[in-house]
């Protein structure tokens, strides 16, 4: 079952999910090494650690906020976690959409690290605390870009329809 | 239907009479940004072409843009050969608005796109930066994309599934005191609305003191829009936006004087008065942590930092001089300077102003990012305190994350040189 194995403040910038001194670092599989690289505990336990239940993140408001790097999705995808925040920043949600990483829009979560979480539909259940919160669905416009399985394939469609 | 400016601009991009808040189009691109970042889009754009069987050929090589800024010159073999990667493929391509590292046409990318003439009035401009949204200045719609979405704007000439966003429209009368610049309304404006504020919407600014404020002022304020969330900031054109692209951009062509109708429908409305503002400070570690400068006057100062997209330009530049000009920088500070451009540098080298900052002991870099995002030059040390004319003050950004940054003006941080301490430039400085 999905776990909860991290809770973070609100306002987490791009610069704490990728700093800014490993962005020469572009292709998407080198980047998962430094995700989260200045909490160290975190990093470790992404790198080291391969449990066979679903990790979760479990963030405040304004999740990715900052720079438009997209090593912050690419980092987090290359551990196919799932983040579950009470809203996220523009261009990290786009960002993720584009690449195919799960975000999970929970205005009112509560939970804590440890915490069991099952996601469905627009319900996200914590089971640990036998509680139910409401999932906010993607901007309509980005739900297309989900269904075709990431902005590459989907530009790949546009581009066969115009040949 | 009544419109913002965004709206206009998107109808127009989109071939129709008008859109709805909320509609999802996909508006052409005018202009297209990247810096080293190109090295990821231009990976990603080869991905959407493998398995087509179809050569990959961006849509318009005119209509593309690559500046190397972020790290300039090379700090890496890394980054170096990146910026070959990128040079190979901006020759293959025939990327006509290419920067490369010049002493004389080189910088930082918000920077070279205005003073090239490469943004117009109307223009829908996308770059893979977060702070792309300082081209509204001059009345683009202009906002930040990831790496992949621009390499399907390179392949299509189309921004895809853009939804059309709310406007806030801020209304900022009043006129800006001495040394209170238009860094500090911006830091005040982000401070009242919160960091998250404007996402998902666009901040357009209106008022006499936007109107009486130079091209460089309002750079300045759509940069740091995106501080507060804002897909984009935005200036509707009037005089000093033909002024600046005539005079200061070289631009001879039409120039599209676009306006928000004056019954256009708002999310939201915000009144700043300038008159009444003072210095602003942006304490660690998030943008929206504004106070007063009363409330943090005389915190100890390691590190000056002036320069970067939002207050690297030249009449910053002159601001910081006339406050040093036969002063000395204080001994147990440093003060670090970099022009936002080639352009920029020479101009103030033939004003003297570098020559005043040096003699107060500054140290000016070559114009690119420098220290603004902590991968290059300028690192902090564990437990120091930066004041920078930046504008992202979070945990790590200077490259250290035991240290802090203040975000301020160029007449705070000057005046602090000064000192070594956070000072009020309205007091006067012996
Ligand atoms: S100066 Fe700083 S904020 Fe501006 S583009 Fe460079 S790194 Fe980004």
């Amino acid at each position: 079952m999905p776990k909860v194995i991290y809770k973070i403040e609100d306002d987490i910038s791009t610069d704490i999910i990728y700093p800014g001194r490993y962005m020469a670092t572009v292709l998407p599989s080198e980047t998962p090494q430094f995700a989260f690289d200045d909490i160290k505990d975190l990093n470790k336990m992404l790198n080291d650690e391969k449990p066979d239940d679903q990790r979760i993140i479990v963030a405040g408001k304004n999740f990715g906020c900052g720079s438009s790097r997209e090593q912050a999705a690419s980092t987090l995808k290359g551990h196919e976690l799932i983040i579950v925040a009470r809203n996220f920043s523009r261009i990290f949600l786009q960002n993720s959409i584009n690449l195919g990483l799960r975000t999970i829009i929970c205005p009112d979560i509560e939970a804590d690290t440890g915490d069991e979480l099952i996601i469905e539909g627009d319900k996200l259940k914590n089971i640990t605390k036998n509680k139910e919160f409401e999932v906010l669905p993607l901007p309509k416009a980005r739900q297309a870009i989900v269904d075709a399985g990431g902005l590459i394939p989907y530009t790949q469609n546009i581009l066969k329809q115009r040949q | 239907m009544p419109q913002t400016m965004v709206q206009k601009i998107l109808a127009k991009a989109a071939g129709k009479p008008s859109v709805e808040v909320g509609e999802v189009l996909e508006p052409n691109v005018d202009l297209a940004m990247s810096h080293e970042n190109a090295a990821l889009v231009i990976n990603q754009f080869a991905e959407i072409y493998n398995g087509l069987g179809k050569p990959a050929k961006v849509w318009n090589p005119n209509k593309i843009a690559i500046i190397f800024d972020h790290r300039v010159p090379a700090e890496s073999k890394k980054t170096a050969t990146n910026q070959k990667k990128i040079r190979t493929f901006v020759a293959e391509q025939g990327i006509s608005k290419f920067h490369d590292i010049r002493g004389d046409e080189g910088g930082i990318c918000h920077q070279i796109l205005p003073e090239s003439g490469y943004v117009m009035p109307s223009y829908v401009v996308v770059g893979t930066d977060s702070h792309t949204t300082t081209h509204g200045a001059i009345g683009a719609f202009s906002f930040g994309i990831g790496a992949t979405e621009m390499a399907s704007v390179w392949a299509l000439g189309q921004a895809l599934n853009i939804e059309v966003p709310p406007t806030i429209k801020v209304i900022i009368n009043g006129t800006l005191p001495k040394y209170v610049l238009p860094k500090d309304i911006i830091l005040h404006l982000i401070g009242k609305i919160s960091a998250e504020g404007a996402n998902f919407k666009v901040l357009e600014f209106h008022g006499e003191a936007i109107r009486n404020m130079s091209t460089s002022g309002r750079l300045t304020i759509c940069n740091m829009s995106v501080e507060a969330g804002a897909t984009s900031g935005i200036v509707p054109p009037d005089e000093e936006t033909v002024r600046y692209l005539r005079e200061e951009a070289g631009y001879k062509g039409e120039i599209d004087m676009m306006q928000a109708d004056p019954d256009a429908v708002y999310d939201q409305i915000v009144e700043i008065n300038a008159s009444e503002l003072t210095p602003q400070i942006a304490c660690p570690h998030t943008v929206d942590n504004v106070k007063p400068i009363a409330e943090v006057e005389g915190i100890k100062i390691d590190q000056i930092v002036i320069g970067s997209c939002t207050n690297g330009r030249l009449d910053d530049l002159q601001i910081a001089s006339e406050i040093l000009k036969g002063k000395k920088v204080a001994r147990d500070t440093r003060m670090l300077v970099f022009p936002a451009s080639s352009r920029i540098y020479q101009e103030a080298l033939d004003k003297g102003y570098i020559n005043d900052l040096v003699k107060a002991g500054a140290v000016v870099m070559n114009p690119g990012c420098g220290p603004c995002l902590g991968v290059h030059q300028g690192a902090l040390g564990d437990g120091e305190k930066a004041l920078a004319t930046t504008n992202r003050n979070f945990k790590g950004r200077m490259g250290n994350p035991v240290s802090d940054v203040y975000l301020a003006s160029p007449a705070v941080a000057a005046a602090s040189a000064l000192t070594g301490v956070i000072t009020d430039p309205r007091k006067g400085v012996n």
